[in-house]
């Protein structure tokens, strides 16, 4: 329903806006820092107490997860009132209160899957930020080709018992709790799969930062040794969790394109801004590298393609057209284009582009070789780019398998 | 922004495609060619005059059905899809623009209801070196006794050929390079000392090349006013740029669509060659480029019809972006059919051909590149 039309949605906006006035604090409208970024859990530090306060208020309100039903801690809101809070809150310019898997990710399945038991015990500390979730999918062996996975999972009578190795765990020495995909039959491939939930601090689970090319540990290598499980806290069916984890996958899908990509930060100026300052621009203005210019300007024409698709997609969407095969032509784009956009502000930058640490050089200037060595796994996550050139060649153009 | 085409903008769509592939078809395009007919098809013409379409843009008052951009912009996706060759552009978008953004109301009266009724062709004349450079217009218009005297030339004129009048870009003052100074003027095609020798174009489209020897205009066929033309010229450029777009999308659609027939009949090796990974790829890359390119016109033609105030960027836009994809698509295309491809039997020939008029018209990507980051302002 269009905005004014309501006269309960009018109120809410009154009331939202009166809300968030009361009690987002100052520094919470300011732009985000990386290290003040919530994940809540156990260990969070709360670099600045307000975010602290932050999250607290907007939990008390279930507004860290506005659409969940009130009975497990979310806000109950409707589709609409959720967008004018969205729209409130960016109105404020308001920080993101919680980032959490277990939001973007867990939440959603739960709902669908786990029994009202699970719902009860899990989602309201997902909504209050209390435990940081990670996830477990890929492993060594289990990459492109995810549902080959082997990590062992055995019905021990009163318990589970998993062994096995996960990798690329996102944050799993910082989690809390890790939603698993194990094996519980051998002798199938999709139908032996299972959807585990599992406490990090259980005997025999150890995770390892993997060190990257830009210099963070965002990964681990997930250890598992006879990790005991208590029983019910498998999701779903028994052998029913390949189902599980794919909609869990477009969840996260559809956050990766709603977030953006990978290394949008705040309060950057566009790259012809900065290339202004490091290159130089002649009497009308223009960049004095011209061959710079050009391939500048074609950059920020893709952006704007990409963006513009983006927005034709989730419009072409709503008004209930087929747009199902997009995603994988979303991602393969926004892999490519964020790549070529690192690699852009690397070489505008020159001699600055290339500190690794320490003086001489500004935190936006170390930031982008970061940036650009960090996009290089924009087309390797979450389905290779050839993954995607393969699932939209078969799935979209209907080209056939090759014969041996 | 509006993607989702009106009930009404789908109809026009779904007529256009029908008439297009029923009576404007490749065959028919092949047909045209070997005849040596030089993109003069005046019987399909009045046929598209009947279906309405010179007037898509007009007033109602002049005749025309006022449909907007999107609309005139579906029918000219359609007739790229066959290579078509018509007055649409320079008449129903550029000279109907022209017309309506800068004519007097004596000046509509005269024109609008003829081009509605299909009665009447116009060409835009700009350029005159061999690239698109309507900055650097050097033809001049003297002031002569009550109106203008006209001395110059006019190069590779899209359907100048046959226009019946000509929208003609001189400079009453300022020298190339200014945008102020330059003149909108209304020549018809057998005006005294205007000397038009028609060329025969890669595309079989044809095209002019316009010589002006003092030739006499009466101030009344000005068009805007004096000095001041680039006010109508450039955005009447920037509708041009945005209906080219269309076009070419068109044409990208029909290149894929077969190239992708190909990769699914051709057999190699015992095996379809739509089964090799490296094809499939690339043919997946073609198609994700189209997507990308489709929201950039419909997003130019969305901005023209809401009357949004970047129309000149999302032109630049669209027009850079559906000629670097025309330019990959049709190379790809000739490349994926191998030898045939390269055989004027097949169509292959006719889509590179005409993809490379399309994309230097009112600018290639060189040209939007540069002229993008000018109005973004580096």
């Amino acid at each position: 329903m269009a905005d004014g039309m309501d006269p309960t949605l009018d109120q809410f906006r009154a009331e939202t806006r009166e809300w968030l006035e009361e009690n987002c604090p100052p520094s919470m409208r300011t732009p985000q820092t990386e290290d003040e970024v919530v994940w809540g859990g156990r260990g969070e530090k709360f670099k600045n107490p307000e975010s602290k306060l932050w999250l607290e208020r907007m939990a008390s309100k279930g507004w860290t997860a506005p659409t969940w039903p009130k009975a497990y801690g979310g806000g109950g809101l409707s589709k609409e009132e959720n967008q004018i809070l969205q729209q409130e809150l960016k109105r404020i310019k308001a920080r993101v209160a919680l980032n959490s898997f277990g939001l973007w990710m867990l939440g959603p399945v739960l709902l669908e899957y786990a029994n009202e038991e699970q719902k009860q015990k899990f989602l309201p500390d997902i909504v209050q930020g209390k435990i940081r979730w990670c996830q477990g999918y890929s492993e060594p062996g289990a990459g492109s080709d995810l549902a080959g996975l082997q990590t062992k999972c055995e019905d021990k009578g009163d318990h589970w018992l998993v062994n096995g190795q996960k990798v690329w765990t996102s944050y799993a020495d910082q989690a809390d709790w890790i939603f698993c995909l194990v094996r519980t039959d051998t002798s199938t491939k999709h139908e032996g799969i299972s959807f585990l939930l599992f406490d990090m601090q259980s005997e025999g689970v150890e995770a390892r930062p993997i060190k990257l090319i830009s210099g963070s540990s965002p990964f681990c290598e997930t250890f598992f040794n006879d990790v005991k499980v208590p029983k019910d806290q498998l999701v779903g069916r028994l052998n029913g969790g390949w189902e599980i984890a794919k909609r869990l996958l477009q969840y996260e899908r559809s956050n990766i394109s709603a977030s953006g990509f990978g290394g949008e930060r705040t309060g950057i100026p566009p790259i012809y801004e900065i290339a202004k300052k490091y290159v130089g621009t002649d009497a009308e203005g223009h960049l004095l590298d011209n061959d710079l210019r050009m391939r500048l300007s074609d950059l920020v024409m893709s952006e704007k393609a990409f963006k513009l698709t983006v927005a034709r997609m989730a419009e072409q969407s709503k008004a209930g057209e087929e747009v199902g095969h997009t995603a994988s032509i979303i991602k393969y784009a926004a892999a490519k284009f964020n790549q070529y956009k690192t690699e852009m502000t690397v070489e505008t930058l020159g001699y600055q582009g290339l500190g690794w640490e320490g003086e001489g050089f500004s935190e936006m200037e170390l930031h982008a070789p970061k940036a650009m060595l960090r996009a290089k796994a924009n087309s390797i996550e979450g389905g290779t780019s050839e993954v995607n050139l393969n699932v939209i060649a078969k799935r979209v153009l209907g080209l056939k398998e090759h014969k041996g | 922004m509006t993607f989702v085409l009106t009930e009404e903008q789908g109809m026009l769509k779904d007529a256009a495609r029908d008439f297009v592939s029923e009576q404007l078809s490749l065959t028919h395009f092949r047909a045209q060619r070997n005849a040596g007919a030089n993109g003069k098809d005046p019987e399909s013409w009045a046929a598209m005059a009947e279906m309405g379409w010179y007037g898509v843009l007009i007033p109602e008052s002049y005749g025309g059905s006022e449909f907007g951009y999107v609309g005139l912009g579906q029918v000219l996706e359609a007739q790229g899809r066959t290579l078509a060759a018509s007055p649409l552009l320079q008449t129903a978008l550029v000279g109907v623009s022209a017309l309506v953004l800068g004519g007097s109301d004596a000046q509509k009266e005269t024109v609008l209801p003829k081009i509605a009724e299909g009665k009447l062709t116009t060409a835009l004349a700009v350029d005159e070196h061999a690239h698109h450079a309507p900055t650097q217009i050097a033809m001049t218009a003297v002031a002569d006794g009550g109106g203008f005297k006209l001395s110059g030339k006019k190069t590779f004129v899209s359907n100048g050929h046959f226009a019946d009048l000509f929208i003609v870009a001189a400079r009453t003052s300022g020298k190339p390079g200014d945008t102020s100074g330059i003149t909108l003027f209304m020549v018809p095609r057998d005006t005294d000392g205007l000397k038009v020798t028609e060329l025969n174009t890669l595309d079989y489209h044809g095209a002019a090349n316009l010589e002006f020897d003092g030739v006499v205009v009466p101030a009344a066929d000005v068009l805007g006013s004096v000095d001041a033309g680039w006010d109508i010229l450039d955005p009447v450029m920037d509708r041009a740029r945005i209906g080219l777009a269309a076009e070419m999308l068109g044409l990208c659609e029909a290149a894929f669509e077969m190239t992708h027939e190909y990769l699914q009949t051709r057999k190699q090796f015992g095996q379809l060659i739509g089964s090799f990974q490296s094809l499939q790829h690339r043919a997946a890359i073609m198609f994700s480029e189209m997507e990308l390119t489709r929201s950039c016109v419909a997003a130019a033609l969305d901005a023209l019809d809401a009357g949004r105030d970047d129309v000149a960027e999302m032109a630049s836009l669209a027009k850079a972006k559906a000629s670097s994809l025309a330019h990959l698509m049709t190379n790809e295309t000739i490349q994926i059919h191998g030898g045939i491809g390269m055989t004027d039997e097949h169509d292959a020939g006719f889509f590179i051909k005409r993809a490379r008029v399309l994309e230097s018209l009112f600018g290639g990507e060189g040209f939007h590149r540069e002229r993008y980051a000018t109005l973004i302002g580096f």
